[in-house]
């Protein structure tokens, strides 16, 4: 194998374990250790993807979540995820990756081609370039998706499995760096329960990268004893492989766990794929770490320019060489750590750096290690397309914003850039903590918090070691204090020898001799291809505002959400308006920090288990008889049962049909049923029902509508008196919780003295209606017939009877307008009594009909049903039931409304029928009622079609329709114009009543 | 996510709960006795506090009981919980 690139000894990777991986079709080597990135270093890999608009060549950038360069297509098929950071990609066997944004292929691009014409593609341009014609819009968007844009998304359903964990902590530490694993281990030796989270595989952070001793051994020894001890302790867990990814009200935030991603293969079934863990935290630290930002110097995305502190992790911790001729470009200290490391690894190493003779230990090293350092200069050019393989090299005037003198050319293949560091503030700046800039730093640093959290180490502010690991102890002490436990002794940080750093010199844009956006691109947002220019270009068009700004060049707008790019692009726009950077402002951090998979968000939410079905006690006797079934709410309901070969028309025909010339038996056990008790139960029932229910007599059954408060349908059902103080509700049955809620909410908090409990017995109860001329016989033949007469048992009213010797209640009520009878029982009889009903019914032809046949009966009938003749908007008059409208029983939920202008104005809706011109049209529901037929919209629309069905026993289609002024329109043609092009129907408005209009069918 | 200090269950998180608007909206005792304006105003109008709001809530996917929160919209901070038919307490956001 051939990782040219990887240095003999030291790393963290186990070269007794290879990998083998693919990327873009060739197989490649690493080791146990590696993320995809420093697999591909060592390979030589340099090229890794094309950039989002002008398809330029880019590389490897970073070594962590800040990544915008290096995203790639990760896996293939249904597990295939597009924009992945290859930094942050585990290496595993079988890894296939591909890079993104490329046509034919990455070394090959043809929309390259966008980069010849980059001068036509300014910031702004998809606002100034497409707006006409409109119609052109689909043909542009097209186009510009295929050119631009990233990974591809999966398209088959996900195979893995996701869990979610809720749990709660005294102490949630976000970062697994020096200073989080000393804040908790503080906090653990207090006793407090801690969690720490880190989103590397191997906690340490900075720590693995560095050669920096703590307590006289190497940082990496420290780490593990911590970590040993953390683990050791009860109520600590630690997170690795964990992003803390959203921090939200009330110290509640998201921890997104990778558990399986890492070992490559599907999970064993047993074993989640990601763990979404939501943490409620009395107190939380945030140790979230620094991230460099880049220098913004001309074609500064070449492949090879690198981030130095990245350089330095790839060299120490991955034992990878990024670069054998390197250069280092820095206007601060730090890099000085990344060219001495360089060079004891090998490579050759020059220094630019763009402050006068810097002074400090490190660049004391870096002197006597033989290194070049050129003061006082800066690179004005970078050679090289899909490597670099060069630079240009000039004086930078005292005033930062010119060169000066000659050009020195220098062959590299590697620049490592520093300009300066930020801390990673983003999930303070989610936890509503308002920033503060950080002269010193030239960076955004947590001002004053919000929630109840403290930032320590690097995310504060403080860049060296002892400063991270002191902060860290004390926030680790200060945050288990805060949660209620005592210090204890023995949580000092341990001692560290630091180097003494020198001061940064900001030069926002490093200038190259040419006008700024000739002759190359000066970088700020490697990830939306924003550069400087795009930035004066905003400026010089008026924008102002930093939100604008952003918006308009797109700046910060990626994947990356701007992680190198926002305090870069904010300070050229600072300099643009000769104020100061904290006078621009900053935009808001959003999150999640690093993209979370809409898998772990869903976790065991899917499938089956996204939200529970319910199915009555005969549901699978309804299977067994072929039913198809219809969602109404969270219930299965029977929606017709076809017979062999029978269409959907055909078997609801005959479903029907049965139902009125012979008998049908219906499953209504869905319907909604609320127990009511209590000596003002009736008085109750008034308030909340526009009829009167106080003389209601014990086993009566009445037909009520619910308004709320503004006058409207909201329910409705029958009622029936089981008691002097006892009554049974019944709802639809998608309104079932809702009404309960309902009744629930006057009795808790309007009167909350009256004496009225109400229960849920929905689930309690099995109910078979069985309709029809034949019902009685039916019926009859499983209990005594003599007591169902007409005379004997009432219509609307209930009876206690055994029926196929099960204690049943009995209800002389329908929602059909046949003969009725609705038999309760217990749940657990439901399915004894269906099939009861059916083995009796079998002479007369009983016919099982579901929601469809349903629909219909109760149309014919011009019975509504709220929520679909009904939205929200529709009195009890709008429907032509004033008749249930008390006029006398005083009060009542709604009543006052009535007298509203709005809602008392005569030309409001109104439910009336429509008959079509062709007796076998059926309309569609929804559809819009014109007088006028225009030859294009808009037409004036004085009604709609609410319901509409073929009615075999009225022998034509049947609809109805809520219409301005309906009742005085009876007779009236209007017209149905229609979405599928076809020519719009003709339709009469009727009565709403269809069928047995006096209604002598029911009480027979 | 808040955390909702149910006053008869404890501390529980929001999704628990429903909120229901802003509460000491009482019924008009004769509604008929007020005007139009004064009926709208009890049956749609609802404050949009900027700061303090005293609003109903409900724990649902609890025990089911409805009680009174203040909430400084502001902040989202909840600086007091008290049950039906307790007098507002006075709270400072």
């Amino acid at each position: 194998m051939s990782q040219k690139f990887r240095l003999a000894g030291g790393g963290r990777i186990d070269r007794t374990r290879p990998i083998a991986f693919r990327f873009d079709g060739a197989t490649l080597h690493g080791y146990a250790g590696d993320t995809l990135a420093s697999a591909l270093l060592a390979n030589g890999v340099r090229l890794v993807g094309r950039s989002f608009k002008y398809h330029r060549p880019r590389g490897i950038l970073s070594s962590g979540a800040e990544e915008s360069n290096a995203l790639v297509q990760l896996r293939e098929g249904a597990r295939t995820e597009p924009n992945m950071r290859a930094p942050q990609v585990e290496l595993f066997n079988g890894l296939v990756a591909e890079t993104q944004n490329r046509w034919p292929s990455v070394r090959f691009d043809v929309w390259a081609v966008n980069s010849l014409f980059s001068r036509f593609l300014p910031a702004g341009f998809y606002y100034k370039t497409f707006m006409w014609p409109a119609s052109w819009w689909m043909t542009y968007e097209k186009i510009i998706r295929n050119a631009a844009g990233l990974g591809k998304g999966p398209t088959e359903p996900d195979p893995d499995r996701y869990e979610h964990r809720n749990v709660w902590c005294d102490v949630l530490v976000a970062g697994g760096g020096p200073a989080g694993l000393m804040a908790a281990l503080a906090a653990a030796r207090s006793g407090a329960r801690v969690i720490i989270a880190d989103e590397q595989a191997e906690m340490g952070g900075s720590l693995l990268s560095d050669t920096a001793e703590i307590a006289g051994k190497p940082g990496a020894d420290w780490v593990a004893a911590v970590l040993e001890e953390l683990r050791a302790t009860a109520d600590v867990t630690v997170l690795p492989r964990t992003t803390v990814s959203g921090y939200y009200d009330h110290n509640y935030l998201t921890l997104l766990e990778r558990v399986t991603d890492h070992v490559g293969t599907g999970p064993d079934g047993k074993t989640p794929r990601q763990r979404f863990w939501q943490v409620r935290a009395k107190q939380v630290v945030l140790a979230t770490g620094a991230i460099e930002r880049p220098l913004c110097f001309l074609d500064n995305d070449r492949p090879g320019v690198m981030l130095a502190g990245a350089v330095r992790s790839y060299v120490n911790r991955y034992a990878v060489l990024p670069g054998r001729k390197a250069m280092v470009f820095t206007n601060n200290d730090s890099a000085y750590n990344t060219a001495i490391d360089l060079a004891r690894a090998g490579a050759s190493v020059t220094v630019v750096d763009l402050r006068r003779e810097p002074a400090g230990d490190l660049v004391d090293v870096a002197e006597s290690a033989g290194i070049e350092i050129m003061d006082g200069c800066a690179i004005t050019g970078v050679k090289g397309g899909k490597r670099v393989t060069g630079v240009t090299i000039r004086r930078l005037s005292e005033a930062g914003d010119k060169v000066t003198g000659g050009s020195r050319s220098m062959g590299c293949d590697l620049v490592a850039m520093s300009g300066g560091w930020n801390p990673t503030v983003h999930l303070f700046s989610q936890s509503r903590g308002k920033l503060r800039f950080d002269d010193g730093l030239a960076a955004f640093v947590p001002g004053r918090s919000f929630a109840a959290e403290r930032s320590a180490g690097a995310c504060n502010g403080k860049m060296t070691l002892s400063a991270c690991l002191n902060e860290g102890a004390e926030a680790g002490r200060a945050a288990a204090r805060d949660a209620g436990f005592k210090a204890k002794a023995g949580s000092a940080a341990p001692k560290v020898d630091e180097p003494e750093t020198g001061e940064i010199r900001s030069v926002w844009v490093v200038p190259s001799g040419k006008p700024l956006g000739r002759g190359g691109k000066h970088f700020l947002d490697f990830q939306n291809d924003v550069t400087a220019a795009d930035v004066h270009l905003a400026h010089r068009e008026g924008y102002v505002s930093i939100e604008h700004l952003k918006r308009y060049t797109t700046t910060g707008m990626g994947t990356d959400q701007g992680k190198t790019s926002n305090v870069n692009a904010l300070a050229v726009m600072a300099q643009l308006q000769g104020v100061s950077i904290p006078e621009v402002g900053t935009t808001t951090f959003r999150p999640p920090y690093t993209p979370v998979g809409l898998g772990a968000i869903a976790g065991r939410n899917v499938g089956e288990f996204m939200d529970p079905a319910r199915g009555t006690a005969m549901h699978d006797w309804h299977a067994e008889h072929g039913a198809l079934f219809e969602d109404v709410g969270q219930w299965k309901r029977p929606w017709y049962y076809p017979r062999h070969g029978e269409s959907m028309q055909d078997a609801v025909n005959r479903e029907v049909l049965a139902a009125r010339n012979s008998v049908g038996m219906l499953d209504a056990s869905t319907l909604g049923k609320i127990d009511i008790q209590g000596p003002d139960a009736a008085n109750f029932l008034n308030m909340m029902y526009t009829n009167a229910w106080l003389k209601l007599p014990v086993g009566g059954c009445r037909y009520g509508l619910m308004l709320h408060e503004d006058g409207m349908v909201f329910d409705d059902g029958v009622t029936t008196r089981l008691g002097e103080n006892r009554f049974l509700m019944t709802t639809t049955t998608g309104g079932a919780a809702n009404v309960l809620s309902w009744l629930e909410e006057w009795l808790q908090t309007e009167w909350p003295g009256m004496k009225v409990h109400c229960t849920s017995v929905t689930e309690q109860w099995a109910t078979v209606a069985v309709c029809g001329p034949y019902a009685r016989h039916v019926v009859g033949s499983l209990t005594e017939y003599d007591k169902l007469g007409p005379r004997d048992f009432e219509f609307m009213t209930m009876r206690e009877m055994d029926v196929a010797g099960i204690p049943a209640r009995v209800f002389r009520i329908s929602f059909t307008g046949e003969l009725a009878f609705e038999i309760n029982v217990p749940r657990r009889h439901g399915l004894a009594l269906w099939e009861a009903v059916w083995e009796a019914g079998q002479k007369y032809g009983i016919t099982p009909y579901g929601t469809e046949a349903m629909h219909v009966l109760r149309a014919e009938k011009g019975f509504v049903i709220v929520g679909q003749d009904t939205d929200g908007t529709v009195t009890p008059m709008d429907l032509g039931m004033d008749w249930i409208v008390s006029k006398t029983k005083g009060d009542f939920i709604g009543r006052r409304s009535f007298a509203r202008e709005d809602t008392a104005r005569d030309d409001r809706k109104q439910l009336v029928g429509l008959f079509t011109e062709d007796p076998h049209q059926v309309l569609v529901e929804g559809a819009q009622l014109v007088e006028a037929v225009e030859a294009a919209p808009p037409m004036a629309m004085v009604g709609h079609v609410t319901s509409s069905y073929y009615s075999p026993n009225v022998g034509r289609s049947i609809a109805l329709a809520m219409l301005t002024r309906g009742r005085s329109r009876i007779g009236e043609t209007l017209h149905a114009p229609r979405l599928d092009g076809g020519a719009p129907v003709t339709v009469t408005v009727t009565d709403p009543v269809f069928y047995d209009k006096d209604g002598v069918r029911a009480r027979g | 996510m808040f955390l909702i200090g149910c006053p008869w269950c404890g501390p529980r998180s929001q999704q628990e709960f429903h909120c229901h608007g802003e509460a000491h909206i009482a019924r008009p005792k004769d509604p008929d006795a007020v005007s139009d304006a004064e009926w709208a105003e009890y049956v749609f109008n609802r404050s949009n506090t900027k700061g303090v709001l005293y609003e109903r809530w409900v724990h649902s996917h609890g025990c089911r009981r409805w009680f009174n929160v203040a909430r400084d919209t502001v902040s989202d901070r909840i600086l007091a919980v008290y049950r039906m038919g307790e007098r507002r307490p006075k709270v400072t956001p």
